[in-house]
């Protein structure tokens, strides 16, 4: 993977911040955007902008068929059965509220579990928090070993016939933990749950596969891999979907609506009230081309690579806590000794270099590792290690410059 | 932006009060109490103040956070200590114009330690961590 000339392509990532050549370690948060993605969504609205699915004009077919054809892409992408079951979202969290509120709501009630996990971010916790309580049913945490993974036997302890919904994220974005999805769907089943996979760490640099993983349904978001935001996607097995009601109702979702009753489109447009997200789904598709150009392969090994260099180079500073299992994927969360992270933050932002810090929307999480607030380095397929090594030197900055202000 | 840079942010009186907060602890007897976090980044604070006759007589805090949030929270406690309510308002809006960078009138009130969070307006993501305990401060005031 020639990683400068991707580099090249992600026109932002060539600037000074602070004085400093930019290094942008914050794409858990969200990516940046290559070219010809902001170029998609350019073209769109310079060329093709129109409403979809009513116009008898051009242009409106010429965005009808490029928001579709983005539909195409994606369901290729996870290798999804059919695009009825892909539908496009604002996001991650919009997508896990649909299924929480239009699944879960309708079909718990008193007795039945719900099983999550500590790790999970806040978008898949609260909507599960909040169909228990409309419903009665019972939250239930899979407990983390010390290294922030779970054990499919601890899987098995939790999950019972009584479970209906098994939530979980596919990688961690605090501990870069990646979860084995295919067994803890197949533990699922046999009880007669259905999985829910947050996917939003998972799909911009692992390749999933949903016929593969059998899960039941699987979100993620389209602005961090490469896409635009306001883009996400709720995938859903066709059986469940068909049976599930919408949660927006409007435009565009509708059959027939007479004064006091209406019926609802086919799959996937019913849940796709209003105008739909034309020019981020078209960026998505974009999005997917590139990924898919440079090869899902090649990303998931360069951050393999990205994490062990930044493990092995982080771990030589004094002081440092490293949070999260050895095998991770492309990200370090960690906390200097006596710097809070915001002030860590600032530092390495006055040398150019963006990290997150913070709880990460996971404050169970944080609660668990005992903290309030950690630093998060997080990368892509644009990351170097010259930007491990930039990260380096900058937290040696950090300790220095705290050190002697507490002089 | 140089590190040196930075020290218009960490500078040494913040840092003195970050390491060495004043009235950090709790209030023996009657006090209201308020707890505030920043949501975004997880700071928290829970100051204590016992308010007589319109005065602050005493005013504590616990929390955890930042050297921004703590020291500020350190030295809005000190700042307000002995002084009238309204006269602690005035000074929370001045702290609020002093962080939106613009000038306020140095004659009316002494900052003391205070003014040392000038340089926290240049640094606008961490703004909220100055203001966080002034906040708490304002609410307490209301509740009184």
């Amino acid at each position: 993977m020639e990683v400068k000339a991707i580099k090249e392509q992600f026109p932002i990532l060539n600037q000074e911040v602070n004085g400093h050549p930019l290094v942008y370690l914050d794409s858990s948060a969200t990516s940046q955007k290559p070219a010809s993605v902001i170029e998609a969504v350019n073209t769109y609205y310079r060329e093709d902008n129109s409403n979809v699915h009513r116009g008898v004009h051009t242009l409106g077919t010429r965005a009808t068929d490029k928001y579709e054809g983005a539909r195409e892409k994606v369901r290729k992408f996870i290798n999804a059965e059919r695009t009825a079951e892909v539908i496009f979202t604002r996001g991650t969290t919009t997508a896990i509220n649909t299924i929480a509120t239009s699944y879960g709501r309708n079909k718990l009630k008193a007795g039945d579990e719900i099983v999550i996990t500590p790790m999970e971010h806040h978008s898949n916790i609260i909507p599960w928090q909040q169909a228990a309580k409309a419903t009665g049913a019972t939250l239930k945490y899979i407990p983390l070993q010390s290294d922030g993974t779970v054990t499919l036997d601890d899987v098995r302890e939790t999950v019972t016939k009584n479970t209906k919904i098994v939530a979980i994220t596919h990688v961690s974005n605090v501990l870069g933990t990646i979860n084995p999805i295919k067994e803890i769907a197949k533990i699922a089943h046999q009880h007669g749950a259905v999985i829910v996979v947050d996917g939003a760490q998972g799909a911009p640099h692992i390749q999933v596969d949903v016929a593969e993983l059998d899960c039941d349904f699987y979100a993620f978001s389209g602005h961090k891999m490469c896409g635009p935001t306001g883009i996400g996607v709720l995938y859903g097995k066709r059986e469940l979907l068909e049976n599930m009601e919408p949660v927006e109702f409007g435009g565009e979702m509708i059959d027939f609506v007479n004064l006091y009753d209406s019926t609802w489109k086919e799959l996937p447009w019913k849940f796709e009230g209003g105008t739909p997200i034309i020019a981020g789904a078209i960026g998505l598709g974009a999005a997917i081309d590139f990924i898919l150009e440079v090869g899902q392969d090649n990303i998931l090994e360069h951050e393999q690579k990205l994490a062990d260099y930044a493990m092995e180079q982080l771990r030589t500073i004094d002081g440092i806590t490293i949070y999260g299992p050895e095998k991770r994927a492309g990200l370090v969360t960690f906390n200097l000794d006596d710097v809070h992270p915001h002030d860590t933050a600032t530092v390495l932002d006055s040398e150019g270099i963006a990290v997150r810090a913070g709880h990460h929307c996971a404050q169970p999480l944080m609660k668990w590792l005992d903290v309030t607030a950690t630093a998060r380095a997080s990368f892509y397929l644009y990351n170097t290690n010259e930007d491990i090594d930039r990260l380096v030197a900058g937290l040696l900055k950090t300790k220095e410059y705290f050190g002697n202000v507490f002089k | 932006m140089s590190l040196n840079n930075l020290d218009t942010l960490y500078r040494q009186v913040i840092m003195d009060h970050y390491k060495n907060p004043r009235n950090r602890g709790n209030i023996d007897g009657d006090s209201v109490t308020i707890d505030m976090n920043n949501p975004t980044c997880g700071d928290r604070i829970q100051l204590q103040m016992q308010v007589e006759n319109g005065i602050v007589k005493d005013a504590k805090f616990e929390g955890e956070g930042c050297s921004i949030s703590m020291s500020s929270a350190s030295m809005m406690t000190q700042a307000i200590k002995g002084k009238k309510v309204e006269d602690a308002e005035k000074m929370s809006r001045a702290f609020s114009e002093m962080m939106l960078g613009n000038e306020i009138d140095t004659e009316e009130f002494d900052l003391e330690d205070i003014e040392a969070l000038q340089g926290v307006s240049k640094f606008p993501a961490r703004i909220k961590c100055a203001t966080l305990a002034w906040k708490a401060m304002e609410k307490g005031v209301r509740e009184e």
